[in-house]
């Protein structure tokens, strides 16, 4: 299982970052690594506080529930923000629906700006 | 039988009578059902997987069915109401009849985008949001937000040229008409629109904003604008697609109408100007 020992590898080395208040600075380039991702099979992990609210992108654990992000999930303030992977490996989420963006972490910010300071709530397949 | 009429055309008494069918079907609790049904319908079709209402060629005979269901609802109502249309390619500002205060009001103020006059508002009591992707109980909406334009005639003009319905791998990548009108690919249509419109408009749960039934009436309105420019061309893909509604397919929620059931909409509505 090649792919998923890479994405692992590739989120846990994300996040070791990520927890770095300088992570940006660290990082050299840190559009490099997103602008690759429309064609790349794993999007990278993100942890950060983006106008107020805490937002986290990373491979799912295997919890159940519905997404379809390929295994990757985001989370705003701790509560998940359904996200899906268009087939041209733009990305969607409940909240923009209609509008694609780059990457997890571009989505999980227009999710911010859209909320306005409002918590998700859970929603449920019917 | 039901005319849908461009919402323009409409008269006093027929605003009146259509937001009235809203507000009873609200009040009742079936307008949220159909919410709900829009937004698992949109969390669950995907490019890969199973796809039956969006991103998929039965995107246009599944809003079709949905859009009856819901005009039957308000038609049980008031028999008198049909769905009226958006023709967004020339009624495209905030300044337009369509958004003021008796009919569906106007845009949202600028701190937390509330709809503040209209019957919807949270102000009216009418209208509270109880399926959302977020805490907020009100109507919202931030129409041209950003210097956005809506389609132009010229854009949608170009894709009823568009004379192959729909093409392998038949989802958001896909070439053809209804990849096109739906607006994953190209001058991008119906998907702009919901952007444009902003708030609920915006999100899964879409169908909260009663223009979400004017905006899919006009673009099941282009769909038999194109049908009628393009006689010889065919709903695709005809059988056998995994994944995917074949024309003979039944499709969720209903199971008991394929998308050769839809392809004549003349059997269940009419339209007040010929395609």
């Amino acid at each position: 299982m090649p792919e998923l020992t890479r994405r692992r590898a590739l989120g846990a080395a994300a996040s070791a970052l990520a927890g770095l208040a300088v992570a940006d600075l660290v990082i050299a380039g840190p559009s490099r690594a997103e602008a690759s991702v429309p064609n790349a099979s794993d999007p990278v992990a993100f942890d950060e506080v983006f106008l107020g609210r805490r937002i986290q992108g990373g491979a799912a654990s295997h919890e159940g529930g519905h997404h379809h992000g390929g295994g990757y999930r985001v989370r705003i303030d701790g509560d998940e923000l359904h996200v899906m992977r268009n087939a041209d490996g733009s990305w969607i989420s409940v909240v923009n629906h209609y509008e694609t963006f780059a990457t997890p972490r571009a989505v999980a910010r227009a999710a911010v700006r859209e909320l306005q300071g409002a918590d998700l709530v859970p929603l449920v397949l019917a | 039988m039901t005319v849908r009429k461009n919402q323009v055309q409409l008269t006093a008494t027929e605003k009146r009578r259509f937001v009235d069918a809203l507000l009873e079907l609200k009040r009742n609790g079936q307008y949220d059902t159909f919410v709900t049904t829009h937004n698992a319908f949109i969390m669950s079709d995907t490019d890969n997987g199973d796809r039956v209402g969006h991103r998929s060629p039965s995107f246009l005979p599944w809003h079709r069915r949905y859009l009856i269901e819901f005009e039957r609802q308000l038609q049980a109502v008031d028999p008198a109401v049909a769905l009226p249309y958006w023709d967004w390619r020339t009624d495209r500002t905030a300044g337009s009849s369509l958004w003021a205060a008796d009919f569906l009001g106007g845009t949202g103020r600028a701190r937390d985008g509330q709809v503040m006059d209209g019957p919807f508002s949270l102000a009216s009591g009418g209208w509270p949001l109880t399926v959302g992707v977020d805490g907020r109980g009100f109507l919202r909406r931030s129409l041209g937000a950003g210097g956005r334009q809506l389609p132009t005639r010229a854009e949608v003009d170009s894709v009823l040229a568009m004379s192959t319905y729909d093409a392998p791998p038949w989802n958001s990548a896909s070439d053809g008409f209804r990849n096109h009108l739906e607006g994953w690919r190209g001058a991008n249509l119906h998907n702009r629109v919901h952007v444009w419109v902003g708030g609920q408009m915006g999100t899964g749960v879409s169908p909260n904003d009663p223009v979400f039934w004017l905006h899919h009436a006009f673009i099941d309105k282009l769909w038999a604008e194109w049908q009628a420019r393009h006689p010889g061309s065919s709903y695709l893909p005809a059988a056998g697609t995994p994944n995917v509604v074949d024309l003979h397919d039944t499709m969720r929620p209903w199971n008991d109408v394929t998308p050769a059931d839809m392809l004549d909409h003349t059997r269940h509505y009419t339209y007040d100007t010929v395609a």
